[in-house]
């Protein structure tokens, strides 16, 4: 255990010791290439909340992960139109402050998770996944089709959102507020695995017949967990659309919840840090395979199968070795 | 709205609904056969497209293009399962869900590097072009009725084949206990293969079906893949006659909401309003439906155990 706590300081460090070697040298590319994996790590959190801990394999988190960026995109949208978004029966302004949209982001997305989730929760196995898909899916064709707030095109924002004392137009700046967003999801995950609620999910996940005899309900245990990870999720989504000053229905696609479980399975399945390490490899293999050809998706998928066939552990089970084998 | 009108939208998701029955029939078999979750079926959709499209080029024969298109759609589900898909068998479904999803990857970047980015277009034969006239008057185009009739043919053929030949009862058997019928001396991972090839060949024959009414691209086989999720969610898992019933269900509202939903909305709302607001919602209305059958049967509508 402590090597792979060696490994996961060694991880964190490292993801805050590039930007800022990149901000001495002057590199802002860099920072921002950080950011990206910072804030695609802390979805990835978000996602190993449900999958590694409840052994929910969620196909769906890209629907929390687009709430998140449209919470921000309409709050921001209206702020910089000076426009309210609704007046009755109350005001409701735009807002262009940090805090309030990451707190609309968690609350949105959490709500949506937990409708989902009741609904989905219901069945388990392939069925679970394959309903997550579809919701998921859902909310991607209603951001094309609703031409309120852009429809296919997407909203731009022109300028990154406020933190209070700080300039988030500067990279480092910016990167610094992902960071310790990362670092404190990091650790709430952490928490939550060693608390009683934690370890009784992961009870539910592996005998949920005995974890009712003992009078708990793996149900409620489970749409828990999935409503923290879907709001954890959806923070990111929110700090991404700000990364890019731009929210579409992309952010919505299938693909980007296959995303965010490569970089589980890429860091390594029931690893705290694997979604840090595998978005870290993510982004890594983007930049340097994108640079050598413009289909880097074939190297990726075949690592991607080279890895589930035949590496099971992950990044961290290879450094690690295979001590917290996933069931 | 005329009646003739509504009755040409029912055709059209009938049509549709004929197609998701292909994708998700394929599917259906191969999670209730081997208990695999297979998310680059649609990769074999677009696969029999592509090889459609090509062979369609280069011959000017769209009956050999269809050949074509199951000859490569199975041949590429065989070799898939050989290589790939034999060793997820008995993995955990998260990583039959991670390795397909793999394939999917390769599959389009592949399919983009030989044909490239832009759209193939596949062309309706002259002898099915043109509409046809149905009694009562409704002119109706010949190709999409060809379709229809193609897909009840197939659907009746395959229950044929499941209920009443030897593979069929292999196959049965293979869904209730593999270890017994490995015992009884069938080759069951042959069997296995055979499977995955007709799901692949059935996807690849709807992928250039439908190829020629709208254009062969890579990345159009993923909306219909989770479409076929959808109507197997609806019809429950493994069952051919639950995705018969899920999919012209699907075909049908998806088709009738985008029809209907506006001119609902237009009673209670401006004509511009209600047409927005009417397409959005109908754009969500076949997970609605999923939701609804979801809450009053978790197993689908046929679904045995899960």
């Amino acid at each position: 255990m402590s090597r792979e706590r060696l490994i996961n300081a060694a991880l964190l460090l490292g993801l805050a010791a590039v930007p800022l070697y990149a901000w001495a040298t002057d590199e802002p590319f860099t920072i921002t290439l950080a950011t990206r994996v910072a804030i695609l790590a802390l979805a990835g959190v978000g996602l190993n909340i449900a999958l590694g801990l409840g052994g929910l394999v969620s196909l769906g988190h890209a629907a929390f992960f687009g709430i998140g960026g449209y919470a921000m995109g309409i709050l921001a949208s209206h702020a910089q139109s000076s426009t309210p978004l609704m007046e009755a029966p109350f005001l409701i302004e735009g807002t262009k402050s940090m805090p309030v949209i990451w707190i609309t982001a968690l609350a949105a997305s959490a709500l949506a998770a937990l409708l989902i989730g009741a609904l989905s929760l219901r069945t388990s196995g392939v069925y679970f996944i394959m309903i997550t898909l579809a919701f998921g899916q859902m909310f991607y064709f209603f951001a094309i089709s609703w031409p309120a707030y852009g429809g296919e095109d997407g909203l731009s924002i022109y300028i990154r959102n406020d933190f209070p004392g700080l300039n988030t137009l500067d990279p480092i700046q910016f990167f610094g507020i992902c960071f310790a967003l990362l670092a404190l999801a990091l650790w709430l995950n952490a928490r939550l695995a060693h608390a009683p609620f934690g370890l009784a999910l992961n009870a539910a996940r592996q005998n949920a017949q005995r974890v009712e005899t003992m009078g708990l309900s793996p149900f409620r245990l489970r749409l828990t967990a999935f409503v923290i990870s879907g709001a954890i999720t959806g923070l990111a989504g929110a700090l991404f659309a700000d990364l890019n000053r731009f929210v579409s229905p992309t952010m919505f696609s299938w693909q980007m919840s296959g995303e965010i479980m490569v970089f589980i399975i890429l860091g390594g399945v029931g690893r705290l840090y694997g979604p840090v390490a595998g978005a870290a490899l993510f982004i890594t293999l983007e930049h340097v395979l994108g640079g050598l050809s413009e289909f880097w998706h074939i190297y990726l998928g075949a690592l991607l199968l080279g890895v589930v066939l035949f590496a099971r552990g992950g990044v961290i089970g290879l450094l690690a070795g295979r001590k917290v084998a996933h069931d | 709205m005329t009646a003739i009108l509504f009755i040409e939208q029912v055709l059209n998701g009938l049509q549709f609904g004929v197609m998701l029955f292909l994708m998700a029939a394929g599917l259906t078999l191969v999670f209730g056969v081997m208990g695999l979750i297979n998310l680059a079926h649609g990769s074999l959709y677009m696969v029999g497209a592509f090889a459609a499209a090509a062979v369609a080029g280069a011959t000017g024969s769209f009956l050999l293009a269809l050949v074509a298109a199951l000859a490569a759609a199975a041949a590429a589900g065989a070799l898939v399962e050989l290589v790939v898909i034999r060793r997820l068998y008995d993995r955990d479904h998260l990583d039959q869900v991670l390795a397909t999803f793999a394939l999917i990857l390769i599959f389009s970047e592949g399919t983009r590097w030989v044909f490239g980015s832009f759209p193939l277009f596949l062309d309706i034969p002259d002898y099915l072009s043109g509409p046809v006239t149905l009694p009562g008057g409704i002119e109706y185009p010949l190709y999409r009725l060809t379709i229809i009739l193609t897909g009840l043919v197939i659907a009746a053929g395959l229950f044929w084949l499941i209920s009443r030949t030897r593979l069929g009862v292999r196959i049965r058997a293979g869904e209730s206990d593999r270890e017994m019928i490995a015992a009884l001396g069938v080759d069951i991972s042959k069997l296995y293969t055979m499977v995955f090839a007709l799901g692949a060949a059935l996807a690849g024959l709807a992928g250039a079906m439908v190829g020629a009414i709208q254009s062969v691209q890579v990345g159009m086989g993923e909306p219909v893949l989770i479409l076929a999720f959808v109507v197997i969610v609806i019809g429950g898992i493994g069952s051919i006659k639950g995705a018969l019933i899920g999919a012209i269900l699907v075909g049908l509202t998806d088709t009738l909401g985008g029809l209907l939903l506006p001119e609902v909305f237009k009673l209670f709302m401006d004509t511009s309003a209600a047409s927005t607001t009417g397409s959005a919602l109908a754009s969500m209305l076949i997970y609605i439906l999923m939701a609804c059958v979801l809450i009053w049967k978790p197993q689908g509508l046929f679904g045995g155990q899960a």
